[in-house]
This record gives structure tokens, sequence and C-alpha cells, in this order.
């Protein structure tokens, strides 16, 4: 079985996120960038896949030359190899369309991803990628079996699951509880740094979409304290005043 | 030209995110000069259907083929572009719901059309320019996008809407067929476990959320009573779901579900950011915290110092009596 796992490059959670005075960019100075959370499931998923029935992943990120330190913590994990496509990544569809290009090219079996990035949350990328490949899209799923060329996935709908049973090629979105991810260990870091990272030119820049200007919420105006003995108190100023009941 | 809206139903009715994307979608056809028509797909009743004209909807397309009971995503989406081909629709506007994202994300590439998820705001229209608000970084920010193709495609965040209510107009309801081949039908589910009972989370005007304060499982009933007390949905921290005291579905933040409500009620959760982020673009915040220095009281509306265990019940007496 042929494994895709889509990594992006993403600031830590703890970040506090902070933008240029012209409200234009994301300042990066002093922020450490990691493997989106999500991605982390689609990637540990995958190597437990190939660990139990054979097979190959290799891990893509769009992205430019500074997210390759995560794409080797993504070998360290335990990926074999790893593809770089080399382009900003700007919009949704932008990566989208270079994701199934190296996945046409590869031919490969499944195409894991997480379900949203934590910057953008654009919630888009699978669904797109499926598309693109004209193969299902299970997003998001919170469970995935392969057995032989059928999988067995569970999808969180609103409310629920649903029990999908589809044959591979698909594409797939994780998230929590699919799996628990790893961290490396000292003999992944090593022999990480020996694996195959190769650089490819995007196929296409085309965007459909282009940020304007980010900006922050406006503070809150502080928090009215409530006397725990009057804890009461509480419930008639949520009536009352932020009149939520 | 025209503007499309995608409405959800379940069990019926229209959810209620629908309804917000429905208003959403009449203003933005206001602002375009046309007006606005809903598809639905699926199982619903007619009168349901009929009063989204009180959100503006001038027609509704209803394609309600017993296959499309269940959300399978190419059909769906079949469906749309059809509606969309056939109302020769430039805009199309969604829920920012699960089934929202599959389905706006596959019309785009199927469309050529841009896409912007999670937006909180209606449109600036200037000339060609058409540029939309969404919440990014995980509701830490938010960055205005301009959707640069002919055709766009919105999915409207839940409770970033008011739902518009012109008493007593209504839609027209037409049915619709998009002719679905049993092939449009691969990836459909083949089993569907409804969550029981209670409110759902990610519907929820009101959520009671609990963390490691509560000490352990058998604290609960504090969180449910009060919950039920409300009418409210219950959630949990991320380490609460991974210890096993409630199930992984309750779990919100920056790894769990996103919420939204008019009223989040936080007991014994820290407000560590990766849960902030779940839960930060709730309209009132309420803390109940032992500790006065817990970071959750920064970016609450209301505060209580206090041991959940003391506190919470005192909240259900008061919300009782109300
Ligand atoms: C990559 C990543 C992703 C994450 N994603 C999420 C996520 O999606 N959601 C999430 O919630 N967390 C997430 N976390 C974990 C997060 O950092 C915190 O560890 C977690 O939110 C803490 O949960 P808690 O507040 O319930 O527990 P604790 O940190 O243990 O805090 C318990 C709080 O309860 C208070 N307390 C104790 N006893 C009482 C009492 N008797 N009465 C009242 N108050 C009391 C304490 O003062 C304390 O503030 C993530 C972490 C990482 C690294």
């Amino acid at each position: 079985m042929k494994i895709l796992v889509c990594i992006s490059n993403v600031p830590d959670t703890t970040t506090k996120i902070t933008f240029s005075p012209d409200g234009k960019a994301f300042n990066t100075g002093g922020v450490q960038f990691v493997i989106n959370p999500y991605d982390e499931y689609a990637l540990t998923r995958a190597i437990e896949l190939k660990e139990a029935q054979g097979g190959t992943v290799t891990v893509l990120n769009v992205g430019e030359a500074d997210t390759e330190p995560n794409i080797r913590k993504a070998l360290a994990i335990g990926a074999d190899d790893a593809i770089r496509v080399n382009v900003k990544p700007t919009d949704a569809f932008l990566v989208a369309q270079q994701i199934a290009h190296v996945a046409k090219e590869g031919a490969y079996d499944l195409i894991l991803m997480g379900r949203e990035s934590i910057d953008y949350n654009g919630f888009q990328v699978h669904g797109m990628v499926g598309e693109l490949l004209g193969i299902p899209t299970i997003a998001p799923a919170i469970k995935l079996d392969v057995n032989g060329s059928t999988a067995t996935l569970e999808r969180e709908i609103e409310g629920g699951k649903e029990i999908i049973e589809v044959s591979l090629p698909l594409v797939a979105s994780a998230q929590q509880p699919m799996t628990e991810p790893r961290i490396p260990n000292m003999r992944g870091i090593m022999t990480a740094r020996t694996k195959p990272l190769q650089v490819l030119e995007p196929v296409g820049q085309d965007a459909k979409t282009s940020v304007q200007k980010y900006e922050l919420p406006p503070a809150k105006s502080g928090v009215k304290m409530i006397d725990a003995e009057n804890a009461g108190e509480l419930i008639k100023l949520l009536r009352n005043e932020a009149k939520v009941l | 030209m025209s503007v499309l809206v995608v409405i959800e139903c379940a069990n019926g009715e229209v959810k209620k995110s629908s309804l917000e994307a429905a208003s959403y979608g009449s203003k933005v056809a206001t602002s375009l000069g046309t007006s606005a028509t809903a598809v639905a797909i699926g199982d619903v009743q007619a009168d349901a259907l009929t009063s989204l004209g009180e959100q503006g909807i001038t027609k509704v397309l209803l394609d309600n083929d017993s296959r499309l009971h269940n959300f399978v995503p190419a059909a769906y989406v079949k469906v749309i572009a059809k509606a969309a081909a056939s109302e020769n629709s430039s805009v199309i506007v969604l829920s920012n719901s699960n089934i929202g994202a599959a389905i706006g994300s596959r019309l785009a590439v199927q469309l050529s059309a841009s896409l912007a998820t999670n937006v909180v705001a209606l449109p600036e229209i200037s000339g060609s320019a058409f540029t939309v608000r969404r919440g990014v970084f995980s509701g830490k920010a938010f960055s205005d996008v301009e959707l640069t193709a002919d055709k766009k495609i919105i999915a409207v965040k839940k409770n970033a809407v008011e739902i518009e209510t012109a008493a007593g107009a209504t839609a027209t309801v037409e049915n619709f067929s998009a002719d679905l081949a049993d092939a449009d039908f691969t990836g459909a589910p083949k089993e569907t476990i409804k969550q029981s009972g209670d409110i759902l989370l990610t519907e929820a005007d009101l959520v009671v959320s609990g963390g490691r304060g509560l000490k352990g499982p058998e604290n609960w009933h504090l969180i449910e009573e009060l919950a039920k007390t409300l009418g409210a949905a219950t959630a949990c921290s991320k380490p609460v779901a991974d210890i096993g005291w409630r199930p992984h579905h309750e779990h919100v933040g920056q790894t769990g579900i996103t919420v939204s409500p008019n009223l989040y009620i936080a007991v014994g959760i820290s407000g560590a950011i990766q849960h902030l982020a779940g839960v930060n673009s709730s309209k009132v915040i309420v803390v109940i915290n032992k500790d006065p220095e817990a970071p959750f009281f920064k970016a609450a509306d209301y505060g209580i110092v206090g041991d959940a265990l003391e506190v919470v019940p005192k909240l259900i007496e008061a919300a009782k009596a109300l």
C-alpha cells in the first residue's frame, strides 16, 4: 500500500498571533513552527498501517525551504521518504492542485491529511484533492482501517458518526481520536537525516482567493467577578444583563 | 446571476445554521440586486421549507430522492451544481458544518469557484471586488479575503449572523431532480450512529463544559444537571476526554470541536490557549475556577473564584428558580 501524508507547517499552538502594522502580514519572528496537530493523526495512522500491512509512507509538504525541519521530523516519526513542492501555500486551491498532481503521478492508494490547518482553518484542501482526482473524500475521519483494497472509516457528522466502506484509492482527513500521535525517538532522528527528500517545482499557481488584511478581535472589556457565596446571582446576570438565558 | 443557499435538514426540520445561511444569502442577494433561491436535499417537511420566506428566500428547490436521506458528498454536490446551473447562481452560501465543508470544497473545483469557509460577516462588495471576513488562527484573528473567481462559495460560521424573520413571508417549493445514477452514491454510509438524546454540542446555543477541576467522572452529574436545567449541551477539555471521563466527541478546543455558542460556561478548566482556540468566539464566557490566577479569567465575561463542587449546585438551584 502506498500512502501519501500531507503535512502543513503551522505556528506552534501556543503562539501569540500578531500582524504587521498595516495588517498585511503575519509576524513570523520568534515563532516556532510545528507539524499541524491534525496532520500528526494522519501521519501516525499511516505509519501504523504500514507497520501492520507493509507498504510505504511518503510525506508531502507544499511550502518553501523553511518547512524542512518539520518534514525531517515526519521522517523521524517513521515516514519513508518526503516530497516538498516549492511554493508558498497562499490559497487552498493552489495547495490542493499540487497535492493532486503528486498523488496522481505517484499512484498512491491512500491520501491522508488533517481535517484543517490551525492557521488558515480552511477545512477545504481534502475535498478539493478528492474532486481533482475524482475519488471519494471522507472528512473528518475519526477511524480508519484498511483490509486489502477496501477501507473502513468512521466519519464524524453533526450529532453522531457514520460507518463508511469504500474502495481505495481515497482521500481522508484525520482528527481525534483516530490514534495517539507519536513523537520521534533517537533512532528515528538519526535515520531521518539519510531519508530522501525530493524538491519539486509547482505545477501551476492558480489561486482563487487573496488575503487583503488580518485583524485581531477587539479585546474583552474585562471580567465581572461574582462572589462564590452568591453564585446564584450569576444566573440572574446572564438573564437580565447578558441576555443569554 | 442569483444567490443559491444550501439548506441542511435534520428530522424533517431545517437546521438553525441553515436559517442563518438563508438570512446571509438573501442579504447578499439584496446587495447584488437579485433574489435568493434555496436548494434542500432529503427528508424535510414542505412547510419547513415554505417558511424560509421569512429568511428572505423566494423559491426552494427540493430534491427528495430517498437515496439522499444520508449525506453522500458526490451526490449532494451533483444536485447543488445542477441547481446552481439552472438558477445561474454566481454566489452559493452554505453552513460551515462538516457537510457544508465537504460540499463547498468539491463544488469549488467543479465550478472553478473561489471558496471561503468559516465566514463571520457579510461581504464587502465594491466594483468587482468581493471580500469576506473569516476566522483564522483558531479563532485568534480574522482575515479579509478577496474571492477572485467569478463564482463564489461562502460557508457561514454558526452564530455569526442574525436570523431574519420577516413574519408571514413564504417561499414557493418546487420539486427538483438531478437524475442521479447509482455511481453517484459511492461512499454512501453503511451505517449511521446517532448520538443519543441530549442537545447536540455542534448545534447548541448554550454549552456547559467541565475540565480536570471536576476531579473525576463521578462529579459529572453536576455539569449534566446544570446543562439540563439551562437547556444546554455538555462539553469537556481534552485531558478529560483523553482519560476517558467523557466521550471524545465532547472535547472542544484546537484539536477537538470548535463551538461558538451564545453562552459557554467553563467549570474547572484552566483556559490553556489550545482550549480557548475552540471556544473563544462564544458570545458570553463564564469561568468557574478555584484558582484566581487561572488564565481563563482573562477571556471571560463573568467569573467566580470557587470550588466547582460547591458553586455548581448553587447555580443549579438558581437556574431551577428562573
Ligand atoms: C497540540 C495540543 C493540542 C491541544 N488541544 C487541546 C484541545 O483541543 N482542547 C483542550 O481542552 N486542550 C487541548 N490541549 C491541552 C491544553 O494545553 C490543556 O492541557 C488542557 O486544556 C487543560 O485542561 P483542563 O483545564 O481541564 O485541566 P488542568 O490544566 O488540569 O486545569 C484544571 C483547572 O481546574 C481548576 N480546578 C481544580 N480543582 C478545582 C475545583 N475543585 N473547582 C474549580 N476549579 C478547580 C484548576 O485551578 C485548573 O485551572 C492541547 C495541547 C496541545 C499540546
